[in-house]
């Protein structure tokens, strides 16, 4: 049995081998094909870098665009008769700095190759790419590669915009999709790092033939393999660019932030970070030492403070106490209570409130008060007991309107900020029991408390709307014609009843119109609804100035926060600033210099 | 004892001639696909692939003798045993494992890995030429094909778990081995069938044109033959598991396998579907082996392996580099060489007193020979890409002990092969 299949299985490991001699025969010695391809490197792999997207304003004006940015490549291998001298006169380097070029390109890991491409020198500008051009045939083996880098309309914006930069190492390593190569620009911060994906567009790929002496023969086998770059989306942002430079000319020298939004949208009109920088000084190649220089600056100018700097809300935060107590059913508008400053201190002539005379006059005892009514309902006799079940309540109502977590605006490294839970006080008091005279100070917006400025500006867009905002977000079309991404098309309620609202707003407009906002932040031709702030700081620092608005008060364009750091009362600088930016947003222009000149020359000492 | 350690009169001094030579010129090929001129290299360089093979050769040196000092009687002993423990592995290996390149087949110790898989090969031979070998053995019982089947398709199977579907199918090799030991070539001819129809249902859209075909081809292979019941039935239900095949294989790829494995399968079939991919990567193989042209550009002197255009030049692809830089006289080399091992091999199997040792080396010889061809077919372009070393020649740790491992196993069972009581 099985004779003959010993010799099958022998026939069948020779025939493979014959037919495998045949078919290198073809391909080696009858085929003169490869070994044209291969002739010299014939085949030359030029990456097309995509057009990153602009950004344009509300009105269309024009943020971010490119601007073209040469590289120098090297292929090792192609270098000949090569004149260092010359080379260092055309291109500007010492001898050293040459030695090392090279021999930080041959020290690539996993990268070089003498027959492909390599970084050589990076982004030489326009006008050194003009120079250099005609000495390029003189030095055989480099090549230019076209690529753009940023540039900006003005010097404005930066901390929300963001930079690009080349892809870090570590980048790189996580970077999953494999879409990125050593070498590539990505967003690093802001609106380009955010959104990174629409901005970057596609890379194309070119295969050109070349001959032993490097001249281009065409595409490679017609292009069949070559792939087009697609540039990166536009993006269309609710930004008013004027309002912009306005509100950073108004904060110059000053430390803080603006925030404005579009109450009805969720757009934001202008975010303003100061001190800040000039965008541009990160783009091209003197990125590294600006960017070293930007950031190790004391005064912080890559720190967002829109998004990141967390402060106590002070006394704004009465009108989200008193919205909450009234959903509580603790008070009615019309509860009055004595302004008893043995408890706690207070500021102005006043006695006996009742809830929007509180709010406009900013009386602690009676938000004190407040706050004790709704965490001491009696629930239980247990006065801890009683104090743990009200705050759970208070803490669910005031988180509602966006505050303790991160809103989700779409820019990176935005800050929640923080609402005291029972959770919170049993890990700060270590499982001691505490109840509320232990915790009152939150009710005017001190202890324990934080907010960042785009919540509080979120707040005032919340009240402008009578009880819902849309998340705050800056970009509102993705493409011409375009869409925001979906989750700013969703409006959030809050879970107090929208008829209490209306008390909030009359509120605020008392404040502007007779209460502590009224001299600097009153305009003439529209209703204005306020609320100053005034956060304690650590003596010696002077406190911070809070002012946050809403205009006009029927159907509100603008919502909007001002943060001034060490700067007093929240009547002074901030509030003159916010009203300031509404003015030149409802009507182009501002027509109280002295006001202007008060924010710009006062040191608020 | 020691009579039976002192085989070197004994051993097959032409195998171990044929095997220093390939893993000698592997050697070389694998420094010349890592070579930089500029870069001032030595071969023996660790933190090149060249230096770290060596180490691999050294390491394999040490396992031929260990092979060859232990009892020859403890491979046929323990198979089972081995195999238990590789399968047991495999099965672990989705729980502790590593992933290396997309498949997780390794098992790390550090920062080394090796792959249970690779080790796989030569203890499933060990396992079936065990159990081929065991008395009361009949090739024609229905049940002892069933499991020598299943001796196969289970560590396939697990392979294919970890996504490595060029080690996988290496174990079809086995199929061979059944053949010659008296399975029916019926199997084997409609176990290709089913392989290439299975190429089939991904390239062609509509499955009914298959049908339509087997039908055909079954009604025509009827006509012309003899026309008594068993054959016609035969041939009947053979097709029936053909359009069976087809319509599973379907549902498999459309149901089951992730949307990754699918393009991966449907780029190893269709050239256009990834050009910038596989496709890419045998237009620039057979552009470096063709451009060797007769004689080749000489040792270090080639240009295009050196691009990266051509992947895996050191493990999968290496014999791009023979094939630039020694031309077709080199290629020839390779190959002769490699068949005439393979012969070798066969010639060593078929001088065996017992059925165990001669299952064993055609086992051998089978595995060799499915690497030897695929991984040449796929560099010229005559095979799909399926990432499988060439033995020998391919750079990696793995992969040199275990065909060092198969290899020397034989060679020591045949240099006892006159101490072994006849039971054929």
């Amino acid at each position: 049995m099985n004779e003959g299949r010993r010799e099958i299985v022998q026939i069948v490991f020779a025939l493979v081998g014959i037919i495998f001699l045949v078919r290198l025969f073809f391909i080696q010695v009858l085929d003169n094909r490869y070994a044209e391809l291969a002739d010299g490197n014939a085949i030359l792999r030029e990456v097309e870098y995509p057009f990153r997207g602009l950004i344009y304003d509300r009105n269309n004006k024009l943020i971010v665009y490119n601007t073209p940015e040469y590289d120098l490549q090297v292929v090792i291998k192609e270098v000949k008769n090569f004149d260092s001298a010359r080379f260092c006169a055309v291109f500007g380097l010492t001898r050293e700095e040459l030695r090392l070029k090279f021999k930080e390109v041959k020290g690539r890991k996993n990268q070089y190759s003498p027959f492909k491409p390599m970084l050589f020198l990076s982004q030489l500008s326009h006008v050194d790419f003009a120079r250099v051009q005609d000495h390029l045939e003189e030095f055989p083996g480099f090549y230019i590669q076209a690529r753009t880098t940023r540039a900006y309309q003005s010097p404005t914006l930066a901390n929300a915009l963001g930079y690009v930069s080349e892809i870090s190492k570590e980048m790189l390593a996580r970077d999953e999709s494999k879409i990125y190569k050593q070498g590539d620009y990505v967003g690093q911060s802001g609106i380009e790092a955010f959104y990174e994906e629409q901005l970057r567009g596609k890379r194309g790929v070119r295969f050109k033939l070349r001959n032993v002496k490097g001249i281009e023969k065409g595409s490679f086998k017609n292009g069949e393999y070559d792939t087009l770059s697609v540039p990166g989306a536009n993006l269309y942002t609710g930004i008013d660019i004027d309002l912009q430079q306005y509100g950073e000319f108004l904060m110059s020298g000053k430390a803080g932030s603006i925030v404005a939004i579009e109450p009805a949208t969720g757009e934001i009109l202008s975010l303003v970070s100061g001190p800040s920088y000039d965008p541009a000084l990160l783009t091209g190649k003197n990125y590294s030492s600006n960017f070293k220089l930007i950031s190790n600056d004391s005064l912080k100018p890559l720190f967002n403070r829109p998004l990141m700097a967390q402060y106590r809300p002070g006394s704004i935060f009465k009108i989200a106490q008193a919205m909450t107590a009234l959903q509580e059913k603790v008070i009615t508008p019309d509860t009055r209570i004595r302004c008893d400053r043995s408890i706690i201190n207070c500021h102005g002539a006043h006695s006996n409130e009742d809830l929007r005379g509180a709010i406009a006059n900013s009386c602690n005892p009676y938000f004190h008060n407040v706050l004790r009514r709704m965490l001491n309902k009696g629930v239980v006799n247990d006065p801890f007991g009683d104090t743990r079940i009200g705050l759970e309540e208070w803490n669910k109502h005031i988180m509602s309107f966006g505050f303790g977590k991160r809103l989700g605006i779409d820019l990176p490294n935005e800050k929640d900020g923080l609402i005291p839970t029972p959770a919170y006080y049993d890990r700060a008091y270590r499982n001691r029991p505490w109840k509320f005279s232990n915790i009152y100070s939150i009710a005017i917006g001190e202890g324990e408390n934080l907010v960042v400025p785009i919540q509080m500006a979120n707040f005032a867009a919340t009240i402008a709307n009578r009880g819902y905002y849309y998340t705050p977000h800056l970009v509102k079309a993705i493409g011409e014609n375009g869409k925001p991404l979906p989750q700013y098309t969703e409006r959030h309620y809050t879970s107090i009843d929208s008829s209490y609202f209306i008390i909030a707003v009359d509120a605020m407009q008392k404040v502007v119109e007779e209460g502590t906002g009224q001299y600097r932040a009153r305009l003439a031709d529209v209703i204005v609804c306020g609320k100053t702030g005034t956060v304690q700081n650590a003596p010696p620092l002077f406190d911070h100035s809070v002012f946050i608005a809403f205009a006009p008060r029927d159907n509100p364009k603008i919502a909007i926060s001002v943060y001034v750091e060490d700067a007093g009362q929240g009547a002074r600088a901030a509030a003159s600033i916010a009203s300031l930016m509404i003015e030149k947003y409802l009507f182009g222009a501002t027509k109280r210099p002295h006001i202007e000149q008060y924010v710009l020359n006062n040191k608020f000492e | 004892m020691s009579r039976e350690v002192d085989i070197s009169g004994k051993l097959d001094w032409i195998s171990v001639l044929l095997y220093i030579l390939m893993v000698g010129m592997g050697w070389f090929n694998i420094f010349a696909a890592v070579y930089d001129e500029t870069a001032n290299q030595s071969i023996f360089d660790l933190s090149l692939n060249s230096g770290r093979q060596l180490m691999f050769i050294a390491a394999s040196v040490i396992i031929i003798l260990a092979i060859i000092i232990i009892d020859m009687r403890f491979y046929e002993t323990f198979a089972y045993v081995f195999y238990a423990v590789i399968i047991l592995s495999l099965i672990m290996i989705p729980i502790i494992g590593k992933e290396v390149g997309g498949n997780k087949s390794w098992i790390g110790v550090g920062s080394f890995g090796v792959q249970p898989s690779e080790f796989a090969k030569f203890i499933t031979a060990l396992t079936v030429a065990k159990f081929m070998g065991s008395v009361g053995f009949r090739m024609d019982s229905l049940r002892n094909q069933a499991i020598l089947f299943m001796l196969i398709l289970v560590p396939l199977a697990l392979i294919l778990l970890q996504k490595d579907f060029g080690t996988a199918i290496v174990f079809l090799s086995f199929l061979l081995v059944f053949y010659r030991e008296g399975m029916s070539p019926f199997i084997l001819i409609v176990g290709i069938s089913m392989a290439a129809l299975a190429i089939l249902t991904l390239i062609v859209e509509n499955q009914w044109y298959l049908h339509g075909i087997i039908g055909v081809v079954l009604l025509v292979i009827i006509f012309f033959g003899k026309k008594n019941f068993r054959r016609i039935s035969t041939l009947t239900f053979g097709a029936i598991i053909l359009i069976l095949t087809i319509e599973s294989f379907d549902y498999v790829i459309n149901n089951l396998l992730p949307e990754r494995h699918k393009k991966r399968l449907e780029a190893l079939v269709n050239p256009n579907f990834d050009p910038m991919g596989i496709n890419w990567n045998v237009t620039q193989s057979k552009i470096a082996i063709g451009s060797g042209g007769f004689s080749g550009k000489g040792f270090l002197k080639g240009t295009q392996t050196k691009f990266d255009f051509v992947p895996e030049q050191s493990t999968d692809f290496i014999f791009c580099t023979i094939g630039e830089e020694h031309g077709w006289i080199g290629s020839l080399i390779v190959v002769v060489l490699f068949v005439f091992f393979l012969q070798r091999i066969i010639f060593i199997a078929e001088r065996q007193k017992n059925r165990f040792a001669r299952a064993y080396g055609y086992s051998v010889a089978s595995i060799f020979f499915f690497h030897f061809a695929v991984n040449i077919g796929m560099t010229i372009g005559l095979f799909p890409v399926i990432g499988i070393p060439l033995p020998f020649f391919s750079y990696g740790g793995s992969a040199l002990w275990s065909f060092t491992t198969l290899l020397f196993i034989l060679l020591k069972l045949d240099a006892h092969r006159s101490q072994v009581l006849q039971r054929i």
